[in-house]
């Protein structure tokens, strides 16, 4: 009798958790999933975004749209979470290799751009580009370019050119190199003129010993840890997103001066917004999307992240030129003519299994050295 | 001899709490940075209190605490006495270890399984999202029972059997010799256990990880997101008070503690 009440009162509990989340479809409900600080939030006086699309929503359909806004720290955690088909989100926003990877796996859906009219403030250099070919998948969110920050107190004016910099025996235990198997070994790559999506082995085998030779060089291996270190003045050189050299460049002590260019081979990087194969509902995601990318919250979210915005809507705004001042513009949107050529042959491509297991063991021989 | 276990108290108390006091300084910084302090200023405070959220992942983070130490207290403290009550021996010593299993395993594991759980209902009942604020709460309640059960089971054990049996000689009820003499006797077990329930629900990262739905985040998760960027100092402001906040409740759980300590001893007495 005891066991029955037992097993009983379990499945009483499971029935009303599945109850709980069945139940209740007055409001629309939307689940995006975001980077973590990847938005902007309201935090000093600038827009909150989120809030400002559901009150946007329900002024223009007099519906009220509740909001889940979730975020994630990298591409593998946002993958997986949505693979083991345990939550569904209806806009997620990824980086381009991890758009390609879903592409071919089917897990989005292609977008109806009938609903995304702002999409047309996307110029025709951020379109059509290796992620997603034909355009029908992504929406671009923002893009990156690494390059070399350094600090000039400490450096010759004449060293600072390409990747040399950073094997530059003068300023040995100066240097920070990434702690991130990829982006270190893509600085090799950059510098030996090496394909970063080689499949040869022996490819990355030459990238090792370049960076086995860097390795004495080295202060530390960072990731966000280096900010601290540039601002203080404890490290000078490293190389790090423009967008974040801002973060570094504010927070600067006296004694520091910080600097930044780009090498002629680097890094490329896109975030998109995309509609996962999960989405319980399209149009109200696209709706979103569409509001993203609208003057107002393109802005605000453009001077919030400090990464380059592909909407002219943005890098055209009188506004955000002057808040981010000349020589940030210049820096963040460098020349576009052949934006699409040098993105498809420098930026990072999805590597099969075997090769991403076979670059660990390589980026273990260089740590453990 | 005096002086030597002054500066290792000294030591010992530097590693404590420099990390903290590092935290509480640099929340005060006028600037972003962990390095430079370039001024006094609130505006890290400020700012923090204008993040709606961060305020509700701190909001959820306290509601998932509360429920999941209040529901585990119940469930553990009725575990335990039935525990207690086990005459084989063998019977006892398989349930002491399979209530301790949560607490041994891995957490990841624990996170995991429980996910695929979560998962596997989900698409039985067809839901298109199984993770929510309750599979979280279940979660939560299944890592912290065993700590529940371990506080409180000793106290059982401690107790004068003879205690309840006087009870119903005198009276009363099965129950309510239960409620007014077995109860009392055991609450410091209880409250232990509900304080260790509410801690570990309130840092937990792991489980929560595996766990997490889309509507309900919590404030571990949303400080570990933020590593793309930088992890803002509004969370330094943040870190602060919680921790004031959780040493004033030290400080008062503590201090009625000992004013209550004496009367009971007075009790003892006669």
């Amino acid at each position: 009798m005891k066991k029955m009440i037992t097993i009983a009162l379990a499945v009483c509990l499971f029935a009303l958790c599945l109850a709980g989340c069945g139940a209740k479809k007055e409001t629309l409900t939307l689940n995006v999933y975001n980077w973590g600080e990847y938005i902007s939030d309201g935090s000093e006086g600038s827009l909150d975004t989120v809030k400002a699309f559901e009150e946007w929503y329900k002024k223009t359909y007099g519906t009220t749209v509740k909001v889940n806004y979730t975020t994630y720290a990298s591409n593998e955690d946002m993958y997986n979470k949505l693979a083991s088909g345990a939550v569904s989100y209806d806009v997620i926003i990824p980086s381009d290799y991890m758009i390609a990877r879903m592409e071919e796996e089917g897990m989005l859906l292609p977008l109806n751009f009938d609903n995304i009219p702002n999409y047309q403030y996307i110029d025709e250099n951020f379109r059509g580009l290796y992620y997603d070919p034909d355009n029908k998948y992504s929406v671009p969110y923002t893009y990156g370019v690494v390059g070399v920050i350094y600090n000039a107190n400490v450096v010759d004016e004449a060293d600072a050119q390409g990747w040399d910099l950073m094997w530059n025996e003068k300023y040995s235990g100066n240097i920070l190199q990434f702690n991130n198997s990829r982006d270190a070994f893509a600085t090799a790559q950059y510098k030996l003129g090496l394909d970063v999506n080689s499949t040869s082995h022996e490819d990355w085998d030459k990238a090792l010993a370049e960076l086995q030779k860097q390795n004495p060089l080295v202060k530390s291996y960072v990731m966000d840890e280096i900010y601290n270190m540039m601002e203080s003045g404890e490290a000078a050189i490293s190389s790090y997103y423009a967008g974040d050299y801002f973060t570094m460049l504010d927070n600067q002590a006296e004694d520091v001066d910080l600097r930044f260019y780009y090498p002629d081979a680097t890094n490329y990087f896109f975030d998109a917004m995309c509609i996962p194969s999960c989405c319980q509902n399209k149009d109200l995601a696209e709706c979103f999307i569409n509001y993203m990318l609208s003057e107002e919250a393109a802005v605000a979210n453009a001077e919030y992240i400090c990464y380059a915005s592909p909407n002219s809507l943005v890098y055209e705004n009188e506004g955000y030129i002057d808040d981010m001042g000349e020589e940030a513009i210049e820096i963040l949107y460098p020349e576009l003519s052949d934006f699409a050529a040098m993105y498809n042959q420098y930026a990072y491509r999805n590597l099969d299994a075997d090769m991403l297991s076979y670059i660990n063991t390589l980026w273990e021989t260089l740590k453990i050295g | 001899m005096k002086t030597a276990s002054r500066i290792y108290t000294a030591i010992i108390m530097l590693f404590l709490f420099a990390p903290i006091a590092i935290l509480l300084v640099f929340s005060f910084n006028e600037s972003k940075s962990l390095s430079v302090f370039s001024g006094f200023s609130l505006k890290w405070y400020k700012e923090l209190f204008n993040d709606s959220s961060t305020l509700s992942a701190v909001k959820n983070t306290i509601i998932l605490a509360l429920s999941a130490a209040a529901i585990s207290t119940v469930m553990g403290t009725a575990a335990a006495v039935g525990i207690n009550k086990l005459r084989n021996k063998y019977i006892r010593a398989a349930m002491d270890s399979v209530t301790n299993i949560p607490m041994t395993n891995p957490d990841i594991i624990t996170g995991i399984s429980l996910m695929l759980m979560f998962v596997f209902v989900g698409r039985l009942f067809g839901s298109a999202t199984s993770l929510n604020f309750w599979t979280m709460l279940i979660a939560h309640i299944t890592f912290c029972l065993p700590y529940v059960i371990l506080q409180v089971l000793p106290k059982l054990q401690q107790m004068d059997k003879s205690l309840p049996e006087a009870a119903m000689d005198l009276g009363c009820t099965p129950l309510s010799a239960f409620i007014k003499v077995v109860i009392p006797e055991i609450m410091p077990g209880i409250i232990t256990g509900l304080i260790m329930a509410f801690t570990l629900s309130l840092d937990d990262f792991v489980i929560s990880y595996f766990t997490v739905g889309n509507d309900f985040q919590t404030l571990p998760i949303r400080i570990y997101n933020m590593t793309k960027k930088t992890v803002t100092p509004k969370m330094y402001a943040l870190a602060t008070l919680i921790f004031f906040t959780i040493l004033s409740l030290l400080l008062l759980s503590n201090l009625s503690d000992s004013s209550e300590a004496k009367p009971k001893r007075r009790r003892k007495d006669r």
